[in-house]
């Protein structure tokens, strides 16, 4: 056994830490994206519009029962063969195009299930006052699904920023991929490893703490 | 708020599964006319009330309000709002919306639905606050309120609206007895107003007082009706008088 070399890792640092930004880049937007298309489909799940809810559940049946990985890998080096529109899509957006369907998948679900958890007074009492459909949903019912649902969608955000690590086996520079060129360079994978990992760490334990934070914030309306 | 609208229904029907729960039911309220209903559980009281605002859709029959008649075999999905928007309801359960504060819960339906300025209906809220004696709780959500506040805003919410017909589902059955008066005070006030109300309640000394009209109903139907006097004091139909034989004995001895 030898020893950690400290030294190499504390220099590793800075240059790992110029890859956040990408990491969390894709992340966010992927978030942003996947949080929109999740929404719709799971107010659609909701109301069952006719046949559009054939396709939405085709979507959510796929994208969660086929692996990341894969899904990433038919968008980037599957597509392009079929679709020529597709071939210059490059590493960065082919993973958060990934990350944005895989995950929405799994997102509408929980929203879909937060809807459905809204007291039936409160439907009653939106559609009472003359409410359209919309208004309701949008003033009333999401807003309280939103609470509801807060602590899983961040679960999945978190899940998110690791899964930005894929895009390495798309050929990007991301954290993970710096990562491993550091490594096969000074052979030292365990010290490098150990940096990334806890580089993750420390940005999901960040996120955690403004967790916490935003589900007080969420919770005032409840307090008694 | 003096309401101007007549109401009119008719052949009103409505089952859930196998069981009939209204029967063909027709009725005609006067403008300002103060109607109660009372009767055993279970015998589509509630239902009535949830048909007339289509929160339960009929299986036939015909409500009219004013100029605006929707039929049931017709009743399209603007038919339905309209009628929304021209009756208001006072829920059993008060329904406030969680997530919004006593005034919010007030202002909301007179700026989305109404489409009054926020300033306006705030003003309008702050009012009403003020008369139903809430208005140091204007900006407390529905959780932080007791049981008689939070229907006294829901009875203020649907007072908003300025309806054609307010519609009081049990509006004081599922609070504590200590809350049941102030609730009971509120309602007295509005039917001070002339607004025309359809309540359903089993408080019998409450229905006496405040209604122009008392129904019975049993088993889907309007058994019988008339005002108070007539309808408590010297009831024709055989369950109306075991009925009222029945409440009074609770009344009296209530264990």
């Amino acid at each position: 056994m030898r020893a950690l070399d400290v030294e190499y890792m504390w220099d590793l640092v800075p240059v790992l830490l110029g890859y956040v930004p990408l990491t969390l880049f894709m992340a966010l937007i992927g978030m942003f994206f996947a949080l929109i298309l999740a929404s719709l489909m799971a107010v659609e799940r909701v109301f069952r519009v006719p046949v559009l809810d054939i396709f939405v559940r085709l979507f959510i049946s796929f994208f969660r029962g086929t692996p990341l990985l894969v899904q990433l890998f038919l968008f980037y080096y599957g597509l392009p063969q079929v679709l020529a529109f597709l071939t210059t899509i490059n590493g960065v957006t082919a993973t958060i195009m990934g990350l944005t369907l895989h995950f929405s998948a799994y997102m509408a679900e929980s929203i879909r299930a937060a809807i459905l958890g809204v007291d039936r007074s409160q439907w009653e009492a939106s559609q009472a006052v003359g409410m359209t459909q919309t208004q309701m949903m949008g003033h009333i019912i999401l807003p309280q699904a939103t609470r509801v649902a807060a602590p899983t969608l961040v679960n999945y955000f978190i899940d998110m920023i690791k899964g930005t690590s894929l895009a390495f086996t798309l050929g990007v520079t991301e954290l993970m991929g710096a990562t491993q060129k550091e490594a096969a360079g000074s052979f030292l994978y365990f010290e490098a490893f150990l940096v990334v990992a806890a580089i993750y760490w420390i940005m999901v334990e960040a996120l955690s703490f403004a967790q916490r934070h935003l589900e007080t914030y969420l919770n005032k309306a409840y307090a008694r | 708020m003096t309401s101007k609208a007549a109401i009119s229904i008719k052949g009103l029907n409505k089952s859930f599964g196998d069981t009939s729960v209204l029967k063909d039911i027709s009725l005609d309220i006067a403008p300002g006319e103060r109607v109660v209903v009372i009767g055993p559980s279970g015998t589509g009281k509630s239902t009535l009330l949830r048909c007339l605002n289509y929160l339960d859709r009929p299986d036939s029959g015909t409500i009219r309000v004013g100029d605006l008649t929707v039929e049931s075999a017709k009743a399209s999905r603007s038919d339905i709002l309209a009628l929304r928007r021209r009756t208001s309801f006072v829920f059993q359960n008060y329904a406030l919306f969680a997530n919004k504060t006593a005034r919010e819960n007030i202002t909301q339906a007179l700026i989305t639905v109404k489409g009054q300025s926020k300033q306006g209906a705030a003003t309008r809220a702050d009012e009403i606050l003020r008369e139903t004696g809430l208005i140091d709780k204007a900006d407390s959500y529905p959780a932080a309120l007791s049981g008689g506040q939070q229907q006294r805003v829901g009875i203020g919410r649907a007072m908003a609206l300025d309806a054609d017909l307010m519609l009081f589902d049990e509006p004081t059955s599922a609070l504590d007895p200590e809350w049941v008066g102030e609730v009971l005070d509120l309602m007295r006030r509005v039917a001070e107003k002339h607004q025309t109300m359809l309540i359903v309640t089993h408080e019998m000394q409450f229905a006496r007082e405040i209604a122009d009209r008392i129904i019975f109903m049993s088993d889907g139907q309007i058994v019988e009706q008339g005002p108070p006097e007539q309808l408590l004091e010297n009831p024709q139909d055989p369950r109306t008088k075991a009925f009222l034989w029945r409440v009074s004995k609770v009344a009296v001895d209530p264990y």
